[in-house]
This record gives C-alpha cells, structure tokens and sequence, in this order.
C-alpha cells in the first residue's frame, strides 16, 4: 500500500496484517505516519494505491453510506478524548445510542452506566468534560467507543500525557475489554515497555516501512539497528537527532541572509 | 499585479463555489435533521434569543437617531408628520434587516463559527465521524437551521424597538403630532415595503449562517486557524450581506 501526502510518499510498499481477537500494537517514531494508517484503516484518507481492508472490505472503495456502516462495527480512541464538551459524561457515551438507535431511555441508561463502571467512572457520570483529568476523559472515551459494542477498538497514542497509574489504567483496560469482549485491538503508539506488556503482535514502522514485526520477547531481542536504537530509546542511530540542515559551521558564521545562500 | 489580481479572483470564485457545495450538502441533510426539533431549537436559543439584548439595544438607538436626523431633514420642508413613515420604511425596508445581520455575524457568526472550529481542532469532529454519525448533520445543519430561523425574527424585534424609538425622539421630545406620526406610517407603508424587509432578512440569514457554519468548519486545526475563520466570518458576511442588499433593493424597485 502507498500514500503519498504533500509530495512526501508516507507510506512506501507497506504491508501490515491484524489478527481477529488480538491485540496488535504498531510503533515507530513520531512522523512516521502511525496515525495516518488509523485514518487509513477507518477510511478518513484514501490509499493512492493498494488495499486497506477491513473484514474482507475494502475500505477504499465504500462510499460514506458504506463507510458509516463499517464505522459503525469499530471504535475509537482519540489522542485527547475527542469528547463533546457541551454535554457531560453520561451524554457522552449515551451519544452514539442516541444517534443510532432509538432505544427506551432505560435501558440507554442501563448501558451507559454498565460501560461507565467498566472503565470505573459510574460516579462521574455527571461531570462535564472539562471537568475530568487527562485520565479520565480517555476512559470515559474508551466507555464511548465500546457503547456499541464493536469488533474493532482502536486506540491512538493512547498513553500520551498520562500519569504512571492512569496509564497502568489504560493498559489493564485495554487488555481485559478486548479478552473479554473478544475485540480485535489495535494500539498506536511509542511507549515501547508499556506496550510491550499487553501487545500480542506488535509492527515497528520506520520510514515508510514495516520495519520489524513480532511478539513482544522477539522485538527485544531483534538484532536490527533501528528496532535496538527505538527500543532502547537511543538518540542516535539510523533515525538520527538532527533534522536535516546545511553545515553546522557554515551556518553560524555566515552573516544575516547569507545562511540560505 | 494583473496575474495576482487574476489569481486571487479564481481563489475567491473556488471558495464561493466550495461554499454552494457545502449548502447543498447542508440542504441535502435538511429533512432528517428535522427529525431531531430539539437540537434546532436548542441553536434558535443560542443564535437569537442570545442576541436579543445587543438587537433591541441597537434598534433603540438606531431609531432614536433616525427621529432625530429625520425631524432635523423633513422640519426643513414643513413635513414633520412624514417621520412615523420615513423612518418605518427606513427601518422596515432597510436598516432592520442590514444592522440586525450585521450585528448576528458579530454575535451569533462568531460564536458559531469558533464554536464548530474548537470542535474541529480538539478532534470532536472526527470523532463523530468514526462513531459513524455525519458532523454535518449532528453539529452544521442544527447551527445553520437555527440562524436561518432567527435572523427574520431578531430583524422584526429591531425594526419594531426602531420604530418605537423614532416615536420617542420624534413625538416625545421634538413634539411631532402623535396621531399624524402614527396614521401617515399606517396610510404609507405598504405591504410591498414589508415584503422586502422579510425578504431581505431571511436571505441575509441564510447567507450569515452559511458563511459562519462554512468557515467554522474548514477552519485550520489550530488556535490560529479557529481566530482566522472567525474574522473571515464577519468580514465576508458584512461585504455579501450589503452585496445581497443592493441586489434585493434594485429587484424591488423593478
């Protein structure tokens, strides 16, 4: 599969593969595209050559009545939360309910609050967004993603910006809600050991490419470079420090308007 | 210079285009957002009942200077019983529905614009539509419906405080004759002067709610971008609402 984007070809020749009912992990460095492919596999950007494929559909193919439908089977989690912030918590994971089905308030009520005490928010349900910490607005939205019930659970970056126990939250969340719903997960992320303890599979992009691939204990003992210099968090290596730039040197001692030259 | 002019010229058509294709895609969503009367009803608030102060503030102030420059203009020529029906088809006609959509694209244009940009930039947007509901329908339809409503209203409740206020300058203060004030506005305004009026704010309140929705929506995913679309907002509604007026006056004249 190949996308290009500003000219820039993001993804190269890649080649990745989900298992049913597992947890699968994709990681690489910040701007290699890992949320690109999310926006691929949900069909919010067209592959410019390849196939993304969902459950034997192509998504590149569907038309927004179709991508509705396959949307319908998947959730997501949002870097942020992506919550609604003019109604509260209990509005928020009530939504996708009350936008697609048109079931009795009691039992709206019955779901929601059995979704909120899975992610163990049941007493924050009338707290509005802005309310909430960084944890908890991402577990109410991980409440919201699983409302309709789904196949599919998609987590983006979900561990940004979290404190050690909201993150230890997420991950026991992520891992129990796919055991016991029978999910299939993905994960998108960089925290290479938290994501390590719950990924079944996990995929290492680089450059446009998958660049190693594997359990958890094989991607730790992977020989290669790349995969030693990301998981062991080195500065250097083959993706280096500095961003491309002309000659260090050259540029500080050159005078004002002459450093492009 | 000619070459950026040419430029900037198709940059401007493309937008406009891009802005009817939206309202069609707003319209084509139209019906089944009707389904849901409480979000529309919710916007009708937030635009209109929300902007009523600044309106009836302003249409007090508009009509107390229009009896005002009014006496001053007809005393001149002994007609002074004229103002009640000069300043009913000033307002009725013209100044109601041109200050009252002016003042909504700076009231109600900017909220909703920045409201829809913020719910872009913080992924709200997305987020709907990976929980397969159309952001369009849920969130622009709604905003876009509710403007539509209340700018004919919020027009009529200016024109209305205007009068009064002309009445209070005119007949309280320069002591215009109450009964020829009021009995030569009802004996020369037709309902054609009406007509335009109505006409005039609902055609501004669809090119206002537009243009809010519009911007707000395509703004830039950022701090920046959100401040961008809400000034496009006011400035690009001021320029189309007093556009649309010429173009409505001179119709109503043919």
């Amino acid at each position: 599969m190949r996308y290009v984007a500003g000219g820039r070809a993001i993804f190269d020749g890649l080649s990745l593969d989900f298992p049913r009912g597992r947890v699968s992990a994709v990681m690489g460095p910040s701007g290699t595209g890992k949320t690109t492919l999310l926006r691929l596999i949900t069909g919010q950007i067209a592959a410019d050559s390849g196939s993304v494929r969902v459950d034997g559909t192509e998504v590149g193919a569907l038309d927004r009545p179709g991508l509705y439908a396959l949307r319908r089977r998947m959730g997501m989690l949002f870097q942020n939360g992506a919550l609604l912030t003019d109604i509260d918590v209990f509005e928020n994971v009530a939504f996708p309910l009350r936008e697609h089905t048109r079931l009795p308030e009691r039992l709206v009520r019955q779901l929601v609050l059995t979704k909120l005490q899975a992610v163990g928010l049941r007493g924050a349900a009338e707290l509005m967004p802005a309310e909430l910490s960084g944890g908890m607005a991402r577990r109410v939205a991980l409440a919201r993603a699983i409302v309709m019930d789904p196949q599919i659970l998609i987590y983006d970056e979900p561990f940004v910006g979290l404190d050690p126990i909201s993150m230890g939250v997420i991950l026991r969340l992520i891992r129990r809600l796919n055991d016991a719903l029978g999910l299939t997960s993905i994960v998108v992320s960089h925290d290479v050991h938290e994501i390590g303890s719950v990924a079944d599979v996990i995929y290492l992009l680089s450059g446009g490419k998958v660049v190693a691939h594997g359990g958890p204990q094989e991607l730790r003992s992977n020989p290669s470079e790349i995969v030693r210099q990301f998981v062991g968090g080195l500065a250097d290596g083959p993706v280096p420090f500095h961003y491309p730039a002309p000659d260090y040197f050259t540029e500080l001692l050159a005078r004002d308007g002459e450093a492009s030259a | 210079m000619i070459g950026e002019l040419w430029a900037s010229l198709l940059e401007s058509l493309a937008r406009l285009g891009d802005t009817v294709r939206f309202l069609l895609r707003i319209l084509a969503q139209v019906p089944r957002a009707l389904g849901r009367l409480q979000l529309i009803v919710d916007q009708v608030f937030n635009a209109g009942a929300l902007s009523l102060v600044i309106i009836m503030l302003s249409g007090l102030f508009v009509g107390m200077v229009l009896g005002l420059q009014g006496f001053q203009l007809l005393e001149r020529f002994g007609s002074e019983e004229a103002l009640g029906t000069a300043a009913a088809i000033g307002l009725v006609k013209e100044l109601g529905p041109v200050v009252t959509a002016l003042l909504f694209a700076g009231r109600a244009g900017t909220a909703l614009a920045s409201e829809i940009g913020l719910m872009r930039a913080t992924d709200q947007l997305s987020a709907m539509e990976m929980m397969a509901v159309d952001p369009v329908r849920r969130v622009v339809v709604p905003r876009f419906l509710g403007g539509v409503i209340a700018m004919p209203l919020l027009a009529a409740i200016f024109s209305l405080i205007g009068i009064y206020g002309a009445q209070l300058v005119g007949v309280q203060f320069m002591h215009v004759d109450s009964g020829s004030f009021w009995s030569q506005m009802q004996s020369s305004v037709d309902l054609r002067d009406v007509n335009e009026g109505i006409v005039k704010s609902c055609v501004f309140g669809v090119a206002c709610s537009l243009i809010a929705v519009y911007e707000g929506y395509h703004s830039a995913p950022t701090a920046e971008g959100v401040g961008a679309a809400t000034t496009r907002t006011v400035v690009t509604s001021a320029v189309i609402v007093l556009f649309l007026d010429y173009l409505i006056t001179a119709f109503f004249i043919k």
